[in-house]
């Protein structure tokens, strides 16, 4: 019992982490420009492919790593410039609109350039077996994502809490037009943030991409996921997307894991059959609606 | 016809050309459109609902596929359990979608702004969840029909009579939200899209008062689901996930928030859209996100809006 605990916190901190990689550039493009924006998934299905088509081609899944980042940080600062930009001054409605028509669109052209089935992406071989781990065996692979997500997630705190760019994207979330009276550059900033939101994007998408599939739609289903994660760091701060991710990594992993098993203890096991499941799925959805009930702006509110 | 202005009688004009559509389509031998004139109008109930609660009401509720999901699937659970009856389920739809609402409502309305949003988009996916693990709510395939319901004396399983029956409740639900709209209740909700603390101040019941608009506008879009189960055949997982709140909601932007026939314009609009980009090409969600991009860059304020201003 102990040993499926202790490897399905594992589970937690690995999901959890890559949950924060989309839940940080997302929480700033939110936080600081105030901006909804659906269409994050989608750079993380980008990310995704470009890695399985790169690691395929080259052979090297670090090259697949390193071609879905440096593309789709591109992709980002081309979509920012072309059409974001025009949407920070647009009420929630339009960026909704907007930001959802990117959604059709990026699907379909994923579509048109490699085709409806879904594409396979191997960890690399280094990695393929088990590790042995105070006891019991781990995935060498699920081992390397948490000590990358860990490195990513450290330097990017770093960055946010103690740069001089770090302290403007703060500024920024606190309040735009202050840091903007103040001489803050926010709008090239931004163009850099939405950037850099997009590589952590690709970054999730390709390691997440040889334990889930790498199909058209992988986006819809994690961008809520970040969604949530954000709401309940509350948005903007970096802090509580990190607090957020791994409360949310946790809460689903574990009660997938754990909860049938703990309802067969007080329940029949007819009813846990059927509530475990149901009840393992909302999980995160009701920790977020408790959260918001009692906290309105989330466990760290950003703004000033 | 005194009693009806001007503009009451255009649309009444309207409302019989629309009515004589399925009589057209049967002699023009094309019986198939009939039942995509059904989904259409299916579709336009529920974004005019959404409508209610995003542009009369003014909350952004991302949320809404939740009640018109909850409709298609009161419907086919009664059916399982042989109720066929359309008196009894419809109107069960419609107050189980309102009960589902009042809860959410009344706690997300403590929240604000994209907050709204999402705690709204929460509670949708929760239900998601829900039904898609609930074993004799069919999971992810979702439950099938049987047959349609029967609607005595009417007979539903013909498809010009469903067709009837939709516009006949469209039509209503299009007056009634009018009436809402020119009602005291709805004077006090446009007050509250202007000022909310001053409207509080003045001594309104603000968050009842936007309460019963979700509430309202959840109702029918639980009648809408009920329709969509008896087009469908089934009451689908898909029509309560997200990217439903996300079309309805487009709907809405494109036909133009808080217009009263916003709803109506986005949902043809769209419908339509794919419909004529479907025979033409495999690629229609390409050249619709192209349109709704167009659309948010050059008719801000949605196409009835454009066609309003132009006249």
């Amino acid at each position: 019992m102990t040993q499926l605990v202790l490897e399905q916190l594992l589970n937690g901190l690995q999901f959890g982490l890559m949950l924060f990689l989309l839940a940080a550039g997302l929480t700033l493009v939110f936080g600081i420009m105030d901006m909804v924006n659906l269409s994050h998934g989608s750079l993380y299905m980008g990310g995704a492919y470009l890695g399985a088509v790169a690691a395929q081609a080259s052979g090297s899944f670090l090259i697949g790593v390193l071609a879905a980042t440096l593309g789709m940080a591109a992709v980002g600062l081309v979509l920012e410039v072309l059409l974001f930009r025009k949407l920070y001054t647009r009420d929630h409605l339009s960026q909704v609109l907007a930001t959802f028509a990117v959604i059709l669109i990026a699907n379909e052209v994923v579509r048109i350039i490699w085709g409806p089935q879904p594409l396979m992406l191997n960890p690399p071989e280094l990695l393929a077996g088990p590790v042995e781990l105070l006891g019991f065996s781990y995935p060498a692979y699920r081992l390397f994502i948490i000590v990358v997500g860990l490195g990513i997630a450290t330097l990017l705190y770093l960055l946010v809490s103690y740069t001089r760019v770090g302290m403007r994207v703060r500024a920024g979330a606190s309040n735009r037009a202050m840091a903007q009276a103040l001489g803050v550059d926010v709008r090239r900033l931004f163009t850099g943030i939405f950037a850099l939101g997009a590589a952590l994007c690709a970054v999730a998408g390709v390691l997440l991409g040889p334990l889930l599939a790498v199909q058209v739609g992988m986006g819809e289903n994690i961008l809520i996921l970040a969604f949530v994660v954000i709401v309940i760091g509350g948005i903007g701060s970096i802090r509580g997307a990190l607090i957020g991710s791994l409360l949310v990594g946790m809460a689903d992993t574990l009660g997938r894991a754990l909860l049938p098993t703990l309802l067969r203890a007080v329940a029949s096991p007819e009813v846990a059959a059927h509530l475990g499941p149901a009840l393992a799925s909302i999980m995160i959805y009701l920790l977020m609606a408790g959260i918001l009930f009692w906290l309105p702006q989330g466990l760290f509110p950003s703004r000033a | 016809m005194k009693f009806l202005r001007h503009s009451d009688r255009l649309e009444l004009a309207l409302l019989l050309v629309v009515a004589a559509l399925p009589l057209a389509l049967q002699a023009l031998g094309e019986d198939y459109y009939i039942s995509f004139a059904t989904r259409l109008l299916i579709f336009t109930l529920a974004a005019t609902s959404l409508n209610f609660i995003v542009g009369y009401g003014g909350m952004l509720a991302f949320g809404h596929a939740a009640f018109f999901g909850i409709g298609a699937y009161v419907v086919a659970l009664m059916m399982a359990e042989n109720i066929t009856s359309a008196w009894i389920a419809w109107p069960l739809a419609i107050l189980v979608a309102a009960l589902v609402a009042l809860l959410i409502g009344a706690i997300s309305l403590r929240t604000r702004g994209v907050y709204f949003i999402m705690i709204t988009l929460a509670f949708a996916q929760m239900i998601y969840y829900t039904m898609i693990s609930l074993k004799n709510a069919g999971g992810d395939d979702g439950l099938p029909l049987a047959q349609r319901s029967t609607l005595a004396p009417f007979n539903l399983a013909d498809d010009a009579t469903l067709y009837w029956v939709t516009l006949a409740l469209l039509a209503v639900c299009i007056i009634a939200l009018k009436r809402i709209a020119a009602s005291r209740f709805g004077r006090a909700l446009a007050g509250l899209r202007q000022n909310e603390v001053r409207m509080e101040a003045l001594g309104y019941p603000v968050h009842q008062l936007k309460l019963a608009c979700f509430v309202i506008g959840a109702a029918i879009a639980g009648l809408a689901g009920a329709l969509l189960a008896n087009q469908n055949g089934l009451a689908s997982p898909s029509q309560l996930y997200w990217t439903q709140s996300g079309m309805l909601l487009v709907m809405v932007i494109l036909g133009g928030v808080g217009q009263r026939y916003g709803g109506v314009g986005g949902a043809i609009a769209l419908l339509g859209l794919e419909e004529a980009l479907g025979q033409i090409t495999d690629r229609s969600q390409l050249y619709i996100g192209i349109v709704l991009l167009l659309v948010v860059l050059y008719a801000p304020r949605g196409l009835v809006a454009l066609w309003v201003r132009q006249r």
